[in-house]
């Protein structure tokens, strides 16, 4: 079970000036913000000063998840992953969401090389109000020469803002990229059983932070953890191994969870750091290249169930956007708080200024549906929309369950004075609740009830070929 | 404590894994004469950390400069072993069969089981998996269909008219562990609603045909699903096939007198609400429905629209019946099928890509993640994402690896060229 911080164990750290210097009211705002995880001690600039010392480490070592937080990348785009404080996320919440990253390789001509990192970091997909996106790129080391290493990085560094991983096994090779932009704190893949003392040296020196690989030998990952935070080390990354092709994918899940339990319930500090995975690995199997389509589904899938296991990052391949989408929808469903069930408030909206003439649409509040709604009525003209209570649960789970039942509606129309809006007398079910517009209608005596389409993307039709209202005093 | 005990372990030798052993680093100490040691516990990391530098400032006059510079760390590996949390859990998952053999009083020939598991969902390293999780297809029936996406129907184009060829085909062809006949047509708000004895009727051609265990699904209303249930019991009696499914509006004890009489098997449906899940269940228990014969269902909000509810759900259930509660000691069932309730599944968008890899996609993932989080059997439609799924519930369930995977190394992935 998480360790659940009160504001209170943070407070007292804090300067207690109220300064106001870090955008919250007062200190007691911001330790509530802490513990939240939705701002960082840094924002608050009086604890930096030297008679804070004390307080500051104490407070860190109180924030400190069990499952450390590691930042890549500087500026705007920079992103956090780990900071995880439970197993389960219905134990608390999931902090820092997992950051996607694409691969690109040092012998891609330059103006591909170009285009790519531009696609990854211009790529927004919009989903119920919000803008999903790809975090990093992943930088392979493909022709073993410093300089092609060292120069691909550099510009992808002037080209973009996006965080990178650099990935390859040879210290030289690595130095040459780090000299290059190091300044922007990349990701340093890996460190492994080989080259281990080289690699903590460059992080070191460069301040970035490092993987630790030790593919399928979890004993030799917590021997150089282990090493590397005698030798100063504490923003580390962990690489289990992604192995995907056939029972390996049961190794890797299996790997993944001991990794996160350990961690977490056995409070194993060699081990409290978040998880990289590496999807991009199907591509090694042999006949990977024979069913592109087949491959890059389960580059897809095995990407969500890497998520499902605490992938912190995951470094991706495949760029088409329908392998893309299950990902991150997936990753915007698993980082909500499970505590606040996406809803919203059970009201009337309006949609492109309505008017009386406008059509009236009833639905449930989950805000899943509620959005998706908006969009399409709003493609079909505008309107009113009424959102009945059901706890935030989609439609078809409460018509279900018998929590948007013809009472409940009725009721919803009458509080929020939508039937006093319209003079059409009318308002549209969705196609989903079907079965109450019978009773319904009795309840709301001379009102029409339309049954809509069972998907709301069809609205714009049916308003146009179904929606037939009668109009007073015609 | 742990960590603790091994420093304590290291501390004694010079083999001590750092640079200069601790051994060395007392003998220097006390050479130097600078420091004194009396009733100090000397904890390894602290002498790392805090007192080597002390130790070399002390040491410098008397000895020649180190030969590595001053702000040299301690570069050598110390081997520890990876113990993971292994946990026990005081309950465990009720073991269901489906289906039952001439010997058991049935006609099936040959029978699934599902359940059994004394630890979270794939935790191989705590307890094996007893039983994979099974697939188990749609057939609609008795004579009307669902508005069906189109890049399912044309998996079924060829035996839509045939239920029981449909069901041959579902699972000789597409690999279902079984499949379920849903009774659609007897939901009593459409204009021609099947009598429930017609319904029955069905059932009875079918367990006549097929020789599989399978599953029959209900229409969703609380009345007529107990009169269909009541109707189809007496048909495949002492079969121990699935009745899909109970819920807490129907009568209960009239449910449970229909199920136990004729030895069913029961899907215990409740809607995304724990506490009903518990209610439901704890009532069936009561009423004398074995567990052996129970299994639960959630409810399944599809991927992008409530999946990860029913993932947590799915995997609180899961650790409430391991941690003793009996009513979440059975099996779980997930609908991925409501993965189609999502216009990413069949909508025809180009700028989404092309649909045939979406929709199977989108169902395999909401399938995926039911089974992670605890689902013993999923409810399905797409050939292509039953076929996902079953494989990696076949993957997954494995207790014993082959280790051939390795043959691949994996950190060839960074040079690859692809």
């Amino acid at each position: 079970m998480p360790k659940i911080l009160r504001p209170m164990d943070v407070y007292k750290y804090l300067p207690g000036t109220n300064c106001g210097k870090c955008g919250e009211a007062n200190c007691m705002a911001f330790a509530t913000k802490l513990i939240e995880r939705q701002v960082s001690i840094e924002q608050c600039p009086e604890i930096f000063e030297a008679k804070y010392k004390d307080k500051l480490e104490a407070m860190r070592e109180v924030l400190r998840a069990p499952v450390k937080d590691v930042t890549i990348g500087v500026g705007d785009r920079a992103v956090t992953v780990g900071g995880k404080v439970c197993v389960y996320r219905h134990e608390l919440t999931w902090y820092h969401p997992t950051a996607i990253a694409i691969d690109v390789h040092d012998e891609m001509p330059e103006d591909e090389l170009v285009k790519r990192v531009e696609q990854v970091e211009n790529f927004v997909f919009e989903r119920i109000g919000m803008q999903l996106k790809l975090d990093m790129v992943a930088l392979r080391c493909v022709s073993g020469s410093p300089e092609k290493f060292a120069k691909a990085a550099d510009i992808i560094g002037k080209k973009s803002k996006l965080p990178m991983i650099l990935c390859t096994f040879n210290p030289d090779v690595m130095e040459e990229a780090l000299i290059a932009v190091g300044d922007k704190r990349p990701l340093i893949y890996a460190a492994n059983e080989r080259n281990w003392k080289e690699y903590a040296k460059l992080a070191s020196k460069y301040q970035c932070p490092l993987t630790v690989s030790a593919p399928g030998d979890l004993s030799m990952l917590k021997s150089l953890c282990r090493s590397l935070r005698k030798y100063g080390l504490d923003d580390l990354v962990l690489d289990p191994g992604t192995y995907l092709v056939g029972e390996g994918f049961n190794e890797t899940i299996n790997m993944f969870t001991m990794l996160r339990m350990t961690a977490i319930e056995k409070e194993d500090k060699d081990l409290g750091y978040p998880l990289i995975a590496v999807p991009a690995a199907i591509w090694l199997s042999p006949k990977a290249k024979e069913d592109e389509a087949s491959t890059k589904m389960q580059e897809s899938y095995m990407a969500c169930a890497l998520m499902s296991r605490y992938a912190d990052i995951l470094v991706l391949h495949s760029f088409d956007i329908w392998v893309l989408l299950p990902i991150l929808t997936w990753r915007q469903n698993l980082y909500t708080d499970p505590r606040v069930p996406l809803s919203v408030k059970p009201t009337i909206y309006e949609v492109k200024e309505p008017t009386e003439k406008s059509p009236l649409y009833v639905t449930c509040n989950s805000a899943l549906t509620y959005f998706l709604i908006r969009n399409d009525v709003e493609a079909a003209g505008g309107g009113w929309i009424v959102c009945v209570d059901t706890g935030g649960i989609s439609l078809q789970s409460s018509v279900a369950g018998k929590r948007f039942t013809a009472d409940m509606v009725a009721e919803t129309l009458k509080e929020t004075g939508a039937l006093e809006k319209v003079k059409h007398k009318s308002v549209i079910i969705p196609g989903y609740a079907a079965r109450i517009s019978g009773e319904l209608e009795d309840m709301l005596k001379d009102w029409k009830v339309f049954v809509g389409p069972r998907d709301s993307s069809a609205i714009p039709s049916f308003i146009e070929k179904v929606w037939k209202p009668e109009m007073e005093g015609k | 404590m742990e960590e603790a005990k091994e420093e304590k372990k290291k501390s004694e030798g010079p083999s001590a894994g750092r640079g200069i052993g601790v051994a060395e680093l007392l003998s220097l100490l006390e050479k130097s004469k600078a420091v004194e040691l009396k009733d100090v516990e000397i904890v390894a990391e602290e002498l790392t950390f805090e007192l080597l530098p002390v130790v070399l400032q002390a040491a410098a006059p008397a000895a020649p400069p180190p030969a590595a510079p001053p702000e040299e760390k301690p570069l050598e590996l110390e081997r520890v072993s990876f113990e993971p949390l292994t946990q026990t859990y005081v309950g465990e998952i009720a073991e269901v069969q489906i289906g039952a053999t001439s010997k058991e009083g049935g006609t099936r020939s040959r029978v699934i089981k599902i359940g059994g598991e004394k630890s979270p969902p794939f935790y191989r390293w705590e307890q094996p998996t007893p039983w994979r999780p099974v697939v188990a297809l749609d057939v609609f029936g008795v004579d009307i269909l669902p508005p069906l996406p189109k890049t399912i129907k044309q998996w079924y184009m060829d035996v839509m008219d045939d239920r029981a060829a449909w069901a041959e085909k579902c699972m000789r062809e597409y690999g279902a562990d079984l499949v379920t006949f849903h009774l659609i047509s007897t939901d009593p708000s459409l204009p021609n609603s099947t009598p429930a004895p017609e319904a029955a009727k069905f059932i009875d051609k079918m367990a006549d045909k097929i020789s599989d265990p399978f599953m029959i699904g209900s229409a969703g209303d609380p009345n007529k699903d107990l009169e269909v249930l009541q109707e189809v019991s007496k048909v495949v009696a002492g079969e121990r096939v699935v009745f899909a499914s109970v819920t807490l509006d129907m009568d209960l004890e009239a449910s449970a007198k229909a199920l136990t009489k004729s030895n069913l098997d029961v899907i215990a449906l409740a809607f995304l609400d724990i506490n009903q899940v518990k209610e439901l269940n704890s009532k069936l228990l009561d009423l004398g429905v074995p567990k052996n014969n129970l299994i639960t269902d959630p409810s399944t909000g599809g991927l992008g629209y409530g999946l990860e509810y029913t993932f947590s759900m799915m995997e609180r259930m899961r650790l409430a019946g391991l941690k003793g509660d009996p009513s979440m000691q059975v099996p779980i069932s997930c609908a991925a099928t409501n993965a189609w309730a999502a216009r990413e599944a069949w909508a025809k968008i180009e700028e989404w890509g092309p649909r045939e890899y979406r929709g199977p996609i989108w169902e395999a993932v909401t399938g995926l993640a039911g089974m992670l989080a605890g689902a013993d059997l999923l409810m399905m439609m797409h050939p292509l994402a039953a076929k996902i799924v079953k494989n990696a519930a076949e993957i997954l369930s494995k207790n014993k690896l082959k280790e051939d995977w390795r043959e691949i190394p994996y950190e060839n992935w960074v040079a690859m060229k692809i």
